[in-house]
């Protein structure tokens, strides 16, 4: 046999106990082709372009789970950002794009639709104004889809406009969504340097730079990754690395090979493959419990910091050998509430959203996913927003933010999101006031940094 | 079309499992090239290396007929294309 009876064990205990995985499948559709000035005609075309270009999504996806007996857990659109495509038109909110995009979503079957973005980072336009207004209504009246803001980027520094309007709609979309316990605030990101590829949910987008249509992957599998270290216990750091390198790189060439067929199935280029190790809220499949595999007692305690620049920089290793295709963010993901592992050691008091801050440096993310405070004022919300951007801005990386407020909610109560959204309980907020350095409003500039070229 | 996938059968051991695999690969035109199989703690293990001509079935209609075997004789029966070992193991 060429391929050796072991490889074949290995892949299938992979697939089957360490619960590895395609995250998703991604298709991005440029809307550029939609623009009218007419609202109705141009909701209508962008249903039309939508449902027309991912019709076979789903059809792709089942076929090439079967084919590989790997499961391909999330099917998504990512579009043109909103924002532009319907600043011509004659629409006094963007609302009624949402809900075209959402029943496209619908009808096709798909998991998320993202898009309801716009790039803000170093000013506005009337579109933009109008798409950020319109994302409390348009993320409580749909399902599927999910919005995003880019608020700075290391080239223009922060827009604190921007990111003080943004604190208020994160509040205004929980609020809405206050029976929930402020669940649309798990489809709006807040974004500095935000990739135009990225597979992800909520920041997913379809860039400028992008073709006409394209099929980018995400991956995942913290599971594996931590079996593989677990198979090692005596090994020192560097022995470490190595292992997270090999392991990154075998689930790295599984996304190539989903990416690259299922883009030739539905006849479109092929995109990245983002590296990211995602985790999900089942138990094993979780960062958190990847750190702690490595010797910290639990997530958040002094070294975690370490392990995860460890951890994020061997992932990336491993994975750019495996493909020439790498884009999105490519790193390991934190969310509080989509991993165990995490949600455990906030509710064991070892990790607290400074901690999360910092960790931030060094992986790909950023704040995601943390439940605070209903009555958190939207100002000290947008401090925490500006902090992690800074930390994007000057280290020249992304970041987004995705906090959700959950109203009559107090630290330490609990909400449970269900999915892949999991459960966590509601962290400590600073509550020293940020209030008058956040209305000074402006433009943070752009550290030095930005005179690289 | 042809193409090579991994069948991979997981199980209690018992009478007739090679037979109830191979019976269900032969009515459907497969041919069997390599096999190996092996007990481990109690459990039957068999890894069969198979040329599908994907213009009488396809891996994922092959899937769907050893599921129902798979059902009938409590076992894990997995087929999976073969180029999905290739590409993680290989460069």
């Amino acid at each position: 046999m060429l391929i050796n009876q072991d490889e074949i064990k290995e892949t299938i205990e992979m697939i089957q106990e360490q619960r590895l995985d395609i995250r998703t499948i991604t298709m991005g559709v440029s809307l550029r082709d939609c623009v009218s000035p007419d609202g109705e005609q141009l909701t209508e075309n962008v249903y039309r372009k939508v449902t027309e270009s991912a019709r076979n999504l789903i059809e792709t996806a089942e076929t090439l789970q079967k084919k590989y007996g790997i499961p391909i857990v999330n099917k998504r659109v990512s579009v043109s950002p909103i924002s532009a495509i319907a600043e011509s038109s004659d629409l006094d909110d963007y609302v009624p794009v949402a809900k075209a995009l959402d029943r496209a979503a619908q009808d096709i079957g798909i998991d998320f639709i993202g898009g309801f973005t716009a790039l803000v980072h170093k000013g506005m336009t009337p579109g933009d104004i109008k798409l950020i207004d319109s994302i409390p209504r348009a993320l409580t009246e749909t399902r599927k889809l999910c919005s995003s803001v880019n608020v700075a980027s290391s080239k223009a520094g922060i827009n604190m406009d921007a990111v003080l309007r943004m604190a208020d709609v994160v509040k205004e979309t929980a609020n809405r969504t206050g029976d929930k316990d402020g669940i649309g605030c798990a489809k709006l990101v807040v974004f500095a340097n935000i990739p135009e590829d990225n597979p992800f949910m909520a920041g997913a987008y379809h860039g400028f730079g992008e073709p006409d249509k394209v099929i980018n992957v995400g991956i995942s599998g913290p599971g594996v990754v931590r079996a593989a270290l677990e198979k090692h216990p005596d090994a020192d750091l560097m022995q470490i690395a190595e292992t997270i390198k090999r392991t990154a790189f075998k689930i790295t060439r599984m996304g190539e090979l989903i990416g690259r067929e299922s883009a030739a199935m539905l006849g479109v280029k092929p995109g990245v493959v983002d590296l990211s190790l995602a985790p999900t809220p089942t138990p094993g499949d979780s960062v958190a419990q990847i750190i702690e595999a490595m010797g910290i007692e639990r997530c958040g305690a002094p070294g975690s910091t370490a392990a995860l620049a460890l951890l994020n920089d061997a992932v990336k290793k491993g994975g750019a050998m495996a493909t020439s295709s790498t884009g999105g963010l490519s790193g390991a993901f934190i969310p509080v509430s989509e991993d165990l592992g995490m949600a455990e050691a906030v509710e064991a008091g070892a990790l607290s959203i400074e901690k999360l801050e910092a960790m931030t440096a060094v992986c790909s993310v950023g704040l995601d996913m943390i439940v605070i405070p209903g009555d958190t004022p939207a100002e000290t919300i947008a401090g925490i927003i500006a902090d992690q951007m800074a930390i994007a801005v000057v280290n020249k990386k992304s970041a987004g933010v995705r906090l959700i407020p959950a109203p009559g909610k107090r630290e330490g109560d609990r909400v449970t999101f269900g999915d892949l959204l999991g459960s966590a309980p509601v962290m400590r907020v600073n509550n020293f006031s940020c209030a008058s350095f956040v209305r000074r409003g402006g433009r943070i500039p752009a550290p030095l940094t930005s005179l690289n070229n | 079309m042809k193409s090579k996938a991994i069948v991979t059968v997981l199980g209690k051991d018992r009478v007739g499992i090679v037979a109830g695999v191979s019976r269900v690969l032969a009515e459907n035109n497969i041919n069997i090239e390599d096999i190996s199989q092996t007990i481990m703690h109690d459990f039957f293990t068999m890894i069969m290396l198979v040329t599908v001509d994907e213009d009488i079935i396809s891996i994922a209609n092959l899937q769907d007929k050893l599921n129902k075997l798979a059902q009938e004789m409590s076992l894990k029966i997995t087929v999976q294309s073969e180029d999905i070992f290739r590409y993680m193991h290989r460069i």
